[in-house]
């Protein structure tokens, strides 16, 4: 008669000392045996019960003792009113499209050289233009034509080319950068155009809490799409330096952090820790490579079973004769 | 017209069934019988705290579906403006944090117990990719909190996703986008592997130690039969 595997009788290892694959393969059949010794009474549902309750005070605890973080939001009004000068030196550089998003290429931009490559690999170029932003369209003109503002300005500015739009938004920017405090109202004179004027009223709009509005309205009344108003936040410098002032910056380990005293995303710690190496997160193409590294991490974990010298880290550290200490203990 | 069959005498009504739904059944009932799946029993080495870890993950997933259920059953700004709703969210929030906690040291006690042995391969991978997939899920709830912390993720992961070629079709600072993403397609994508991976242990069993035998014969006190004195010469010989 002939006998399945899970019929054969059972099989001592072999000695630590006997290797090779012949040992290998005895250890691998062994362990996916059936369990014919003593057994332990279980009960599968009492177990979970009983995790459920003790996860349950712990989380219940917890969250009544601790609570959750809940720092306000920020928008464009609040931006206007906390830093004015950096919200018009910032709507100077979107009117000149110099901004970091309007210089940022795919998916915003169709600037050249602009994406993080690694050798021939370019795979943010692929997508394309897939979420077009035109800064001065999006975050200062078309909000200022919809709010009625401006609009002696707007059509100055409408009437120029794109040139000389681009000359008086950059003259500004660059004055607005070299005069004391960054204040608007102390740059020296110069041919700035419409530009003065449609900040100073793009301001005016933020501060009052209608450009919020207007800018997440060019997607429609339920529009759910925030990526035009963080992308004009992140341009300028004061939502970037509250991120800063809460360690939530890139360099500061900041994708683990959570603003206030709570626990952050900590299980991202290896992804963060990776940016903190000057020799990767000085790179050019930083993100790209931290993304690649930690994909490549993640298959090599999936397939730790398949991986020689990997797989037997377990039988070299033996960690496990302290998990099962009871049983090594009766060896 | 049916085509009615007549069993012979030897063939039992479900060993003749050949459809797709009798074959199924029968593929399901050979490798995951009921006392497999909900046992009452286990191997006498099931004994040590590592294995509270992965039992404790369950639960923490338990506690943030409930809770994340009453959160959708508001809507996204309701723990803004409500002291029950933020105590919810807290609830949300520390499950997760619970969640990750046990999945982490049950996932290293499987990889100290080199628990892909016997078979065990698609378990330890389900493991790996539930740990991934949940990831994106926690990273999408941080995104979807609608408070300072979700403005600044958005803006600063929206550069890792570009460069990878992600971001234009999974927009962080896409809200909407985003909060279907964490509600349902992520959720769903959890509770489906970590199904799977479940019901793997349950199919394959608990892992045995290294070295061990598939019963008591190696351990103190209990004397081998002649048949494993016999089969333990001949391995020796084998491997010399």
């Amino acid at each position: 008669m002939s006998r399945t595997i899970e019929d054969r009788p059972t099989v001592p290892p072999a000695a630590p000392s006997k290797g090779g694959p012949v040992a290998a393969r005895r250890r691998a059949l062994l362990a996916g045996r059936q369990w014919k010794g003593k057994e332990r009474e279980y009960d599968l549902f009492k177990e979970l019960t009983v995790g459920v309750i003790v996860v349950g005070v712990l989380v219940v605890g917890v969250a009544a003792i601790a609570g959750s973080p809940d720092e306000p939001t920020i928008n464009l009004q609040s931006w206007g009113n906390a830093s004015p000068f950096d919200f018009v030196a910032t709507a100077s550089t979107e009117l000149g499209k110099t901004s970091s998003t309007a210089t940022y290429g795919p998916p915003y931009s169709t600037t050249t050289d602009a994406t993080q490559t690694l050798g021939p690999i370019d795979l943010q170029s692929l997508s394309g233009r897939r979420i077009p932003i035109d800064t001065a369209a999006d975050f200062v003109t078309t909000p200022l034509r919809k709010l009625h503002s401006e609009i002696p300005a707007l059509a100055t500015w409408d009437a120029a080319d794109s040139t000389q739009q681009a000359k008086w938004a950059n003259s500004y920017a660059d004055a607005i950068g070299k005069a004391p405090q960054g204040d608007p109202a102390k740059v020296k004179s110069g041919s700035y155009g419409p530009v003065p004027a449609m900040t100073a009223g793009l301001l005016a709009e933020a501060q009052r809490g209608a450009l919020d509005g207007a800018i997440q309205g060019e997607g429609g009344i339920f529009n759910t799409d925030y990526t035009r108003t963080i992308l004009f936040l992140g341009d300028g410098s004061y939502f970037p330096d509250l991120a800063t002032a809460q360690h939530l910056t890139g360099d500061q380990w900041g994708m683990m952090n959570e603003t206030g005293n709570f626990p952050g995303q900590s299980w991202l710690w290896l992804f963060s820790f990776w940016y903190q190496v000057p020799a990767i997160g000085g790179l050019a193409n930083a993100d790209l490579v931290v993304v690649g590294l930690m994909g490549l991490l993640t298959v090599l974990l999936a397939l730790v079973p398949f991986i020689p010298g990997l797989r037997s880290l377990p039988r070299l550290i033996p960690l496990h004769k302290l998990i099962w200490r009871d049983y090594y203990r009766r060896r | 017209m049916s085509d009615t069959k007549i069993l012979s005498d030897a063939e039992t009504p479900a060993e003749a069934d050949r459809s797709w739904t009798g074959r199924t059944r029968r593929w399901v009932l050979k490798r995951l019988p009921p006392d497999k799946l909900l046992p009452n029993t286990q191997p006498s080495y099931v004994a040590s705290w590592i294995y509270v870890f992965g039992m404790g993950a369950i639960a923490s997933l338990l506690f943030i579906i409930v809770s994340g259920v009453v959160l959708s059953l508001n809507g996204p700004m309701w723990y803004h403006l409500s002291s029950v709703g933020h105590f919810v969210n807290s609830v949300h929030l520390w499950s997760v944090e619970f969640f990750f906690f046990f999945m982490v040291i049950h996932m290293w006690g499987k990889f100290w117990m080199a628990a892909w042995r016997g078979h065990r391969v698609l378990t330890w991978i389900t493991g790996v990719v539930s740990f991934a997939v949940s990831i994106v899920a926690a990273f999408t709830g941080y995104l979807v909190q609608t408070n300072f912390d979700s403005e600044w993720i958005a803006f600063q992961a929206k550069d890792a996703l570009n460069a990878s070629g992600i971001g234009a079709w999974f927009n962080v600072a896409n809200f909407g986008q985003m909060f279907m993403w964490h509600i349902l397609l992520l959720p769903a994508a959890v509770l489906v592997i970590v199904a799977m991976h479940v019901v793997l242990v349950r199919v394959h069993g608990v892992v045995p130690p290294l070295d061990a035998d598939d019963s008591d014969s190696q351990l103190a006190g209990v004397q081998p039969t002649p048949v494993q004195l016999i089969d333990q010469e001949v391995s020796h010989v084998s491997n010399d």
